[in-house]
């Protein structure tokens, strides 16, 4: 692989990266992460964290004018 | 090398200021106003923000921040600093800045660029960036708590107070402008309604069937939105189907008020969070496209440096430039209500504190250059159309001929022909009279890319506008009337105490209810008003929203005294100082100015003397009454706003000057300093790669 292709690659997966963090699409991953480390017993599941996580951000003020 | 990097800005901003100066009596071009705008950013965000941060905040990034003590891997998450920017952001980015800078495009495109740029970069990115490093030391603590540990109960109260009823007047005045944009216009409507059925399905997919795919999701969602603004035009164009979507404004505002109640009670991730979603990814990618198009077309900006209104007879709205001009561009400039989200979500992904100066200052900065780009496309539009969709009925007439006359009598020359053309080329039956800011932008943002993408599609960009708006209107609606909602119910809780319980169900409705009424009601009488409502809602919303940051700041103020930083505490009362005056001035003008256009007592009397010699016509004569009963209401409710402000400036004061006596005053609320935990050790959130890390 030549270095520009390498570089091209590197650009866009830390693109994608960035794009799944600031969304909150890989937030079950970075919480299953945080689980293993810091927690015993089983984590919640995919849905039931997702939908925890949209009422926690929902109850207080996260939009404005 | 990064003084060299200072001073060539500094040079630069000169000089496109200078170019501004230079060209008051001829066309100028928007690149001069966005250069200008980029380089006071940029110097403002290199030396003013740093050394605020250095030494009034002293950020210490070897701190560690509640993301780090709490780490959950939930609400709390050290998350990385570009990562908390975006979120941050997307939060405090609403239709604020859109709707603010186009109103006050009438006293001429100087006034508002100017405290848009002198406002941000000295007042509302401090204040977004001060709260947030309080917040953050705070445990994350809301403004209102903050203000109730470190002055006292009255400051609590009054911020909670403030808060609500912010939120009440915003959800009313966008409710107006989405209903505005509607009025009459079957493939505005059929557009923003398809939106509805477009979250639900959204938030089915991110619930059940692809759980947390937040991009697929969303992807999604984008795709069909845009499906929904061609499907508008197609509508649009069928005999049968377009009347099902032709609307007055009165059953408009209905739908409205419905959806906001629905939307309330329901589960956030059937319609509130699959909504929020999609206006986050319209918002991000229409602002970086409506940024790269000016700068590609560079258009001239038609509408002079000054017009005739600053005296104070504006058609859009009463009132001089000052105090106006700064209440009307309140988002943008500075905004209260960032207050809020600063003490908020973001405190909890704070991974260092030497982060704040990016995320608070930074999303401020970027937040005044959207108000900057709405400035650009109101201003870019021929004066005489401008004046033409922005003038209600009531200043100018309903007929056009009347209205295009009296436009060109004030010195901006349009003709019928010339509305029916652009109202044609736009997709619409007539432009006239379409208050709110909302379509003017809108023919604003489509001619800009129209011309820069494509001309033939003005119709498709026009409706995009619209819907564009309209979505993140109606999400902060949505997000308004609920967060509305659980203050309620903690204040509820406080006489019944099964009413504070936010998911009792009787109590759930009762509240829904109650915030849907409130905002209901005033969207109510906006949408009776034969001068379209926005003229005197939005300038009380923005009373309301300075109000706010001048509560923020004097909590900001009474912190930095508290803490010995006596010294330095002009760096929030400065802005404080100025917000009073503005906020004060405008709200004595509203209460007591004999000017009908302006005070809103004298505007009650005159309607009432009128009505009684029986001088109204037979439609306006019938609201009368109501309209009577809402400027005297409105009255009050501004007189109100100044009591709260001026409570809190002298709460403040008395805490402050205790202080400096060696009085007892509230004890500070700051977390005592524990070290963070080793770089090495953590692993952020959205780590982009092992260079991108800090």
């Amino acid at each position: 692989m030549s270095p520009l292709r390498r570089a091209i690659g590197r650009t866009v997966r830390a693109a994608v990266g960035w794009l799944r963090a600031a969304s909150g699409d890989d937030a079950y991953e970075r919480y299953l992460t945080h689980h293993a480390r810091a927690h015993e017993g089983p984590p919640l599941s995919r849905r039931a964290f997702y939908e925890e996580r949209e009422k926690a951000k929902w109850s207080g003020v996260s939009r404005c004018c | 090398m990064n003084k060299i990097a200072g001073v060539l800005l500094a040079a630069g901003g000169a000089i496109a200021l200078g170019g501004i100066a230079l060209h008051r009596h001829e066309p100028i071009n928007a690149l001069w106003i966005v250069t200008a705008a980029v380089c006071i950013y940029l110097l403002g965000y290199r030396f003013y923000a740093a050394w605020v941060a250095a030494r009034v905040l002293s950020v210490d990034g070897s701190r560690a921040t509640p993301a780090q003590r709490y780490d959950n891997g939930r609400d709390f998450v050290p998350t990385h600093r570009w990562i908390a920017f975006g979120h941050h952001f997307a939060a405090i980015a609403g239709p604020g800045p859109l709707v603010g800078p186009t109103l006050a495009a009438q006293f001429g495109y100087l006034p508002g660029t100017l405290w848009i740029l002198v406002g941000a970069v000295l007042g509302g990115c401090v204040q977004d960036m001060t709260i947030l490093l309080l917040s953050t030391r705070r445990d994350g603590r809301s403004l209102g708590q903050i203000a109730r540990d470190e002055l006292g109960p009255i400051g609590g109260f009054a911020a909670l107070i403030g808060t609500l009823l912010i939120m009440i007047l915003l959800i009313a005045v966008l409710g107006l402008v989405v209903v505005n944009a509607m009025k009459h216009s079957p493939w505005s409507t059929a557009t923003v309604f398809a939106t509805v059925p477009v979250a639900i399905l959204v938030g089915v997919h991110l619930k059940r069937l692809r759980p947390g795919r937040i991009l697929e999701g969303s992807a999604l969602g984008v795709a069909l939105v845009l499906l929904a603004v061609l499907a508008g035009g197609w509508i649009d164009a069928h005999p049968l189907l377009r009347g099902w979507f032709d609307w007055p404004s009165l059953p408009l505002a209905g739908f409205v008020i419905g959806y906001g109640w629905i939307a309330a009670v329901l589960p956030v991730w059937l319609l509130l969070a699959p909504r929020d979603y999609l206006s986050t990814f319209l918002k991000l990618g229409t602002v970086a496209l409506l940024a790269i198009a000016i700068v590609i077309l560079h258009p001239q900006i038609r509408m002079p440096a000054l017009t005739a209104f600053i005296d104070g007879h504006g058609p859009l709205f009463g009132g001089k430039i000052f105090p106006f001009v700064f209440i009307t561009i309140a988002c943008g400039a500075v905004s209260g209500f960032h207050a809020l989200v600063a003490s908020g979500t973001t405190p909890k992904l704070i991974a260092s504190e030497s982060d704040v100066r990016l995320i608070g200052y930074g999303s401020m900065l970027l937040e005044s250059f959207v108000a900057i780009m709405a400035i650009i496309a109101a201003t870019l539009l021929d004066p005489g159309v401008y004046f033409a969709i922005n003038t209600g009925a009531g200043v100018v007439g309903s007929a056009p001929a009347a209205a295009v006359h009296t436009i060109s009598s004030w010195g901006f020359p349009v003709s019928v022909q010339q509305m029916q053309t652009l109202a044609h080329e736009m997709g619409e039956t007539t432009l006239f009279a379409r208050t709110g800011g909302a379509p003017s932008l809108a023919v604003g943002m489509a001619s800009i890319f129209g011309s820069t993408f494509g001309r033939g599609l003005l119709s498709l960009w026009y409706h995009f506008a619209i819907m564009f708006e309209a979505v993140f209107i109606l999400s902060t609606l949505d997000a308004g009337t609920r967060v509305g909602r659980f203050m309620l119910q903690d204040l509820l809780g406080h006489v019944y105490a099964p009413l504070g319980r936010t998911s009792w169900y009787p109590s759930v409705l009762l509240s829904s209810t109650l915030i849907v009424a409130g905002w209901g009601y005033f969207l109510y009488v906006g949408v009776i008003d034969p001068n379209g409502g926005v003229n005197i809602l939005w300038p009380l919303f923005g009373i309301a929203n300075q109000m706010l940051a001048a509560i923020a700041l004097s909590v900001a103020t009474a912190i930095l005294v508290k803490s010995g930083r006596l010294r330095h505490a002009w760096v929030t009362l400065l802005p404080l100082a100025w917000l009073a005056t503005v906020t004060t001035v405008a709200a004595w003008q509203k209460v007591a100015s004999a000017d009908p256009r302006i005070g809103l007592l004298a505007a009650a009397r005159e309607l009432a003397t009128r009505l009684a010699e029986g001088a109204l016509p037979a439609p306006v004569a019938a609201v009368a009454p109501q309209l009577i009963f809402n400027q005297r209401l409105d009255a009050w409710l501004t007189g109100f706003f100044t009591a709260v402000l001026w409570l809190v400036i002298l709460d403040m004061g008395r805490v402050c000057v205790r202080k400096l006596r060696g009085l007892p005053v509230p004890a500070s609320s700051e977390a005592p300093y524990q070290p963070a935990p080793r770089l090495g050790a953590l692993a952020l959130a959205g780590e982009l790669s092992r260079e991108g890390g800090r």
